[in-house]
């Protein structure tokens, strides 16, 4: 029940952007989701689909698995795509039901919006599926290191990043052992109005706690017994290195950047 | 009282491309009273047995039937199931989560829907059979030792009165004082109280000495079913799939080997004394 949350999950096979250097993949999500604010134009949403489309097919996940991403968001989604059409100004008036009024401009910028946020979603689900957790750790280690230098703790804000990634499944996983215990005895989490079931979640999120602080516990005792001492020193067992195909990957990225700007400056859509 | 498996197969994780088949074909039936000993390597679907007798997870292909009643049935009454069927968790201390040791114990009976009268009656009850005294029922459950919060965790079940109580490694963790008495909890149960007990252990020992059948799975199918006596006889078969026998039918089994006639199959220490007493007793 509880073990079919996908987000951030990992989706393990071998594919070419499987391979990528994690900060290659990083660096590559955040150009494509700022290139998605840098126009309100539908034919550069076909060519950030297209390249979406691409990097799909590339990773050899299977699309259902990507779309399953956005099931969570599909309220905000419908609600920002609401909030939109109503609350647009505009000069070609629609429809007008009482104090909404429905402008050509509102439909526009609520079909901009939401194309935005699916995108925004499934491309950041992509980066997740194709790399793991510590992977994205390391990148995000590696990239912010310069703020080292005016004192910013970015290993420690690393290691916090990936001990809570790595939390996530056990946590699932304990959820689901105690729930069960619990139905074991007798427990119904299912039926009852909300304040019902909010009380029902008692003897799951006491154990859950109790567990999380125990499992901290011996986690930090375990570090201290390696001599943790943070950052300072450290190296890496899987240092990361460029290769050949991360520089062709990054030349691919600029491309779809380019591509994106020349096609929303000469088509008229 | 009886449990019945037919066909049962159970896969993991369908759709995420990571598909795994936990159960294989399970056919099994459990009678009134029985005493069994579950064994089998980590993995090899014990647990997930356990948790299938009472609902918990559901078989993805096949049938159970309890009391010759298909529990997947539309209308079954899941919940008294599970009252029927106590299933004690591994490590079930860590379920607890009231603020005195009584309210944890009622937790379960009262879930049931008993009026308060019965489940004052069955909680107490269950405490004194685990032997947790009155001067401790009002502590919270969080202050006993290690031994203690386990005795209360299986009170939690105890005082549902199942029938059947499966208990996933019980003892695990436990000081040697602290195994002797879950042991002799369960024996109590089975003999006075008549409780069918399915115990998963990795103890061949304990299994020898308190169940009066013995399950073998071995990756998600069931291999053995018998008695002590004759599973254990399979030193080398058990072995293969990563388990071995009691210490005393180890012993045997080499003096056979050594050529010292022993006829008897012994699996108990007590036994195995005994037998081996008798050997030097006819070379004297």
């Amino acid at each position: 029940m509880i073990r079919d949350i996908t987000i951030g999950q990992y989706y393990a096979t071998e594919s070419a952007i499987h391979k990528l250097d994690p900060r290659v993949k990083v660096i590559a999500t955040f150009a494509y989701i700022i290139s998605l604010f840098c126009f309100s134009k539908f034919s550069g949403y076909i060519v950030a689909a297209l390249f979406f489309g691409v990097m799909v097919i590339l990773s050899k996940v299977p699309f259902k698995f990507i779309v399953r991403g956005l099931k969570p968001i599909i309220f905000m989604l419908v609600f920002t795509a609401a909030l939109n059409l109503f609350w647009s100004q505009g000069e070609t008036k629609l429809i007008s039901i009482g104090i909404f009024t429905i402008t050509l401009e509102g439909v526009k910028k609520a079909a901009y919006m939401a194309i935005r946020l699916i995108l925004l979603i499934i491309g950041s689900s992509l980066m997740t599926l194709t790399t793991t957790p510590n992977q994205l750790t390391d990148a995000i280690e590696k990239i912010l290191h310069p703020l080292n230098k005016i004192h910013v703790p970015v290993h420690e804000v690393a290691m916090m990043m990936s001990i809570a990634l790595r939390f996530i499944p056990i946590l699932i996983e304990e959820t689901d052992k105690i729930m069960k215990a619990q139905m074991a005895r007798g427990a119904d989490f299912e039926s009852g109005n909300i304040f019902h079931r909010i009380k029902n979640m008692l003897p799951i999120i006491i154990p859950l706690f109790i567990s999380a602080s125990r499992r901290a516990n011996d986690l930090a005792l375990a570090m201290d017994a390696r001599c943790y001492h943070g950052g300072d020193g450290r190296t890496k067992m899987k240092p990361l290195k460029y290769k050949r195909v991360d520089f062709i990957a990054y030349v691919v990225v600029i491309t779809y950047l380019v591509i994106q700007q020349v096609v929303v400056r000469i088509l008229p859509f | 009282m009886s449990i019945e498996l037919k066909n049962v197969n159970y896969i993991y994780g369908v759709g995420s491309g990571q598909e795994k088949q936990a159960l294989k074909n399970i056919n099994l039936k459990i009678g009134d009273g029985e005493f069994i000993g579950l064994v089998g390597h980590t993995g090899s679907g014990k647990s997930t047995l356990t948790q299938l007798l009472n609902g918990l997870e559901r078989a993805s292909s096949g049938e159970i039937y309890y009391n010759g009643q298909n529990i997947y049935e539309k209308n079954f009454n899941m919940r008294e199931l599970r009252g029927k069927v106590g299933l004690v968790f591994q490590y079930p201390e860590h379920q607890l989560f009231e603020t005195s040791v009584i309210a944890d114990v009622q937790f379960g009976p009262k879930n049931l829907g008993l009026d308060n009268l019965e489940v004052e009656l069955r909680s107490y009850e269950a405490l004194k059979l685990v032997g947790i005294g009155e001067e401790l029922i009002d502590t919270s459950p969080f202050a006993l030792s290690g031994g203690q919060k386990r005795r209360v965790a299986i009170a939690g079940v105890l005082a549902m009165q199942p029938e059947v109580l499966v208990l996933d490694e019980p003892m695990a963790g436990l000081d040697p004082a602290g195994r002797d008495e879950i042991l002799s909890l369960l024996k109590d149960l089975h003999q006075k109280k008549n409780i069918t007990i399915i115990l998963v252990s990795h103890s061949m020992d304990d299994i020898a000495e308190y169940a009066d059948r013995v399950l073998v799975m071995n990756h998600g199918e069931l291999v053995l079913d018998g008695k002590p006596r004759d599973i254990f006889q399979y030193q080398d078969e058990l072995e293969k799939i990563g388990l071995g026998v009691p210490q005393a039918s180890g012993v045997i089994h080499s003096l056979r080997k050594a050529g010292i006639h022993i006829d008897k199959e012994c699996i108990t220490a007590e036994e195995a004394a005994q037998a081996i007493a008798s050997v030097l007793l006819e070379k004297m």
